[in-house]
């Protein structure tokens, strides 16, 4: 059967250049980049251009470039090593698990944490931010890019509220590295995570951007790796395969790559609304990712949508999978104010740069039979047909 | 019946016997899909109960997911976890609390047959694409052309016979079910999983009790479920009276009574003493000899009816109070609107409130209903 894949925001497929930049790394090429031989030394060289490339699509400094092992790492990096018992932090109710569940530890260990809530498009309110920042205020952790709905957050202004407080900030921008600009100067941020997998590079490599001068105690101790910022003998092909899918992402937001995105994304949504009823995109009206679209297709099971889509091919997603494989309503949806029905119909459908319009065009055209046949069958729709009609 | 189906959805619990049914559904040649349901967080009153490692054989456990999943990876069908934790809470676990802590003693299998595995789970398999279920349940159904009607009856092997549990099945449900392990008995169920390669589960002990109750301690469970929900138990102590009304001593809770009961009353006379009543609205717990265990009548409602659309004249049954409990022969009569009377020949012992009255002729269950 052919396979679809629309759940890019779950992890995303290598790209042919990026494994082939790292092939050889795994093999005439290895070697420990702290070695003082030749093989080191040429490990030492492709793990320094590859910073290169990560600093460049941050508009960073090398010197500022952290590789990690992906995401969840660079998160807890940042958060567990600048903030200590006392202290607050400021984040939002839609972060990833990685910062939410660090946050949670924290508050185990002495600290306090203030989980600023969103409006019902998903973005953080600013207002609330500002006003929950006081004396012990060490953090701001705010998402770039939210994984469930694409929304952009307001991060230039929270920068702003950084600097005139004296406030360290960071911020998660694993799903938005790779798909739109980012700059940490025009930013004001302090660190920021962003994740291989996520950007066609494999799982298991990512980078975290400390500005100089922030200083930041290690999680991993061990060696003086990474100018002693994260111990541990660099994962060589990992990081080679980061800093290609970084370059090939510059080039591809440079050449139109994020419009052309959007523009496939718009018509993947624009064909479900207008051949499916009582369905609405999430957040749709303030800047996305350009390649997510999360719908609502009222009174469904998003499970069974998703399962009936897989059994057709295609993958997409909804909620959050737990590690028995069931899923959890989405907190992120929860915390946006839609009702747990709503929640729980919404779907995730999440573009890369792989995808093609022809498969945009399958997609949409299995979306309306697939919801006609589990509204035929759903408690949910019968009950809405009834009241409409009585 | 069964022809016209072309893809089957089964029931995974990562035991012996639902494996078994999606290793034979394949070589029927079904296209097959495996599904279980998250009903339960074990994880969830954890560090109340003290169980804070998931139990396995138990629903839901981590372990058993992984066993399910592996049979479908081995079997090479597509397989799904469906969470359905809130409808499981809502329709079994809430149920359950309310009942005990009105002094019946309730029966959550039953529930989660009518609304989660043959209810919820059939919308689901059917939105999915499956025409019906199949599911690991000793029992068997089939289609009786004459009375135009589903029916459900005992299975092969009576000792494995959960028909009791099973009252509760509609037509419709009846009609997109198949119970293929109807026909066999349990030893042949162990053998057919190591044919197929999965002799590891062969050998895996059957689970027994609540499944959503690690340890069985259902008193431990239900504190443990109100202070999570923010409630206190509620004091339902009261007098031990007689059935003359005579004071013999003080409980703590009725909830910690069933009817049959003899130990924990905290009351000592000589001869045994049990539980013969619990009076919830008054808080009395109501203890007597062995012979003030046995009645000859019940009264039951909520009533499903399997092998009859409905009863008109008294029949005659051999009706089950409990599951481990021998049919005993009983006349069966309305008894106002949805409700009947039920008349043993012989007296029985401890009918209890909350339990299922499940009326049988021979093979043939012919429908329960609710022992008020």
């Amino acid at each position: 059967m052919r396979r679809v894949y629309f759940d890019n925001n779950a992890t995303s497929p290598l790209l042919p250049e990026v494994f082939e930049a790292m092939r050889p790394y795994f093999f005439e090429k290895f070697g420990n980049a702290s070695s003082i031989h030749q093989q080191g030394q040429q490990a030492r060289a492709a793990v320094e251009d590859a910073r290169e490339q990560v600093a460049k699509l941050l508009g960073a400094r090398e010197s500022e470039i952290v590789f990690t092992s992906g995401g969840t790492e660079g998160d807890n990096l940042a958060i567990f090593g600048m903030v200590s018992a006392g202290d607050h932090i400021v984040t939002s109710t839609i972060e990833h698990h990685a910062v939410l569940n660090a946050s949670k530890r924290l508050e185990q260990m002495g600290c306090t944490v203030t989980y600023v809530p969103v409006d019902r498009n998903g973005v953080v309110k600013i207002d609330e931010l500002r006003a929950a920042i006081r004396k012990e205020t060490k953090l701001i952790s705010v998402m770039m890019a939210n994984n469930e709905t694409g929304a952009l957050q307001p991060l230039e202004d929270i920068g702003k509220i950084a600097a005139e407080h004296d406030v360290y900030f960071h911020s998660d921008a694993v799903q938005a590295a790779g798909k739109v600009e980012i700059d940490v100067q025009k930013i004001g941020c302090d660190l920021l995570t962003i994740s291989g997998h996520k950007m066609n590079a494999p799982q298991g490599s990512g980078a975290l951007y400390v500005r100089k001068g922030t200083l930041l105690e290690s999680m991993l101790k061990g060696g003086r790796h990474e100018r002693g910022r994260r111990a541990g003998t660099e994962n060589l092909a990992g990081i080679v395969g980061l800093g290609r899918a970084a370059q090939i992402s510059r080039e591809w937001l440079a050449t139109g790559g994020a419009e052309r995105m959007a523009a496939m994304r718009d018509r993947l949504q624009n064909s479900i609304l207008e051949s499916v009823e009582l369905a609405t995109v999430n957040s749709a009206s303030v800047p996305r990712t350009p390649n997510t679209a999360n719908v609502i297709f009222e009174h469904i099971e998003g499970e069974a949508f998703v399962i009936s889509m897989d059994l057709k091919g295609i993958a997409v997603s909804t909620g959050a999978a737990c590690s028995s494989g069931a899923i959890e309503p989405s907190h992120v949806l929860i915390a946006m104010g839609l009702t747990p029905d709503q929640a729980r119909g919404s779907i995730r459908f999440s573009l890369g740069k792989t995808n093609t319009d022809e498969e945009v065009d399958f997609v949409a055209s299995k979306v309306p039979e697939v919801v006609t046949k589990l509204r035929e069958l759903s408690p949910l729709w019968k009950k809405h047909t009834q009241t409409a009609i009585g | 019946m069964n022809t016209d189906f072309k893809t089957i959805a089964v029931a995974m619990s990562g035991g012996v016997d639902s494996s078994a049914v999606a290793a034979m559904m394949v070589d029927r040649g079904y296209n097959v899909i495996g599904l279980t349901m998250q009903l339960w967080n074990q994880r969830r009153l954890g560090d109340k109960t003290g169980h804070t490692e998931p139990v396995a054989g138990r629903c839901c456990s981590i372990d058993d997911v992984y066993d399910a999943r592996h049979v479908a990876q081995k079997l090479n069908i597509p397989y799904y976890v469906v969470n359905q934790e809130s409808r499981f809470e809502q329709d079994v676990v809430k149920p359950f609390v309310e009942d005990y802590l009105s002094g019946r003693t309730p029966i959550p299998c039953s529930l989660c047959n009518n609304h989660l595995k043959f209810d919820q789970l059939l919308i689901t398999a059917r939105q999915v694409g499956a025409d019906a279920i199949a599911t690991g349940h000793y029992a068997r159904n089939e289609y009786d052309a004459e009375r135009s009607r589903w029916l459900l009856k005992r299975p092969a092997d009576k000792a494995k016979d959960q028909t009791y549990f099973l009252f509760g099945l509609t037509q419709e449900q009846l009609s997109r079910t198949i119970f293929p392990l109807g026909e066999m008995q349990k030893p042949a169920v162990r053998e057919e999983v190591r044919h197929q390669g999965l002799s590891v589960l062969a050998d895996k002990p059957d689970s027994q009790e609540i499944c959503f109750i690690p340890g069985g301690d259902y008193k431990q469970f239900i504190d443990a479920y109100l202070d999570e929900q923010g409630e206190t138990l509620p004091d339902t102590s009261g007098a031990l009276v007689t059935s003359t009304g005579e004071v013999v001593g003080n409980h703590t809770g009725i909830h910690n009574f069933t009817i049959g009961q003899r130990k924990g009353l905290g009351v000592a006379t000589g001869s045994p003493l049990y539980v013969v009543q619990i009076r919830g609205d008054r808080r009395e717990v109501v203890v007597g000899g062995a012979e003030e265990l046995m009645t000859k009548t019940l009264t039951a409602k909520r009533l499903n009816w399997i092998a009859i659309e409905d009863i008109q004249k008294p029949i005659r049954v051999q009706a089950k109070i409990r599951h481990k409990h021998q049919p005993a022969w009983a006349t069966v009569e309305r008894d106002g609107d949805g409700s009947v009377k039920v008349t043993f020949d012989e007296a029985q012992r401890s009918v209890t409130p909350g339990q299922a009255v499940v009326f049988f002729q021979d093979d043939l269950v012919v429908g329960g209903g609710w022992i008020c």
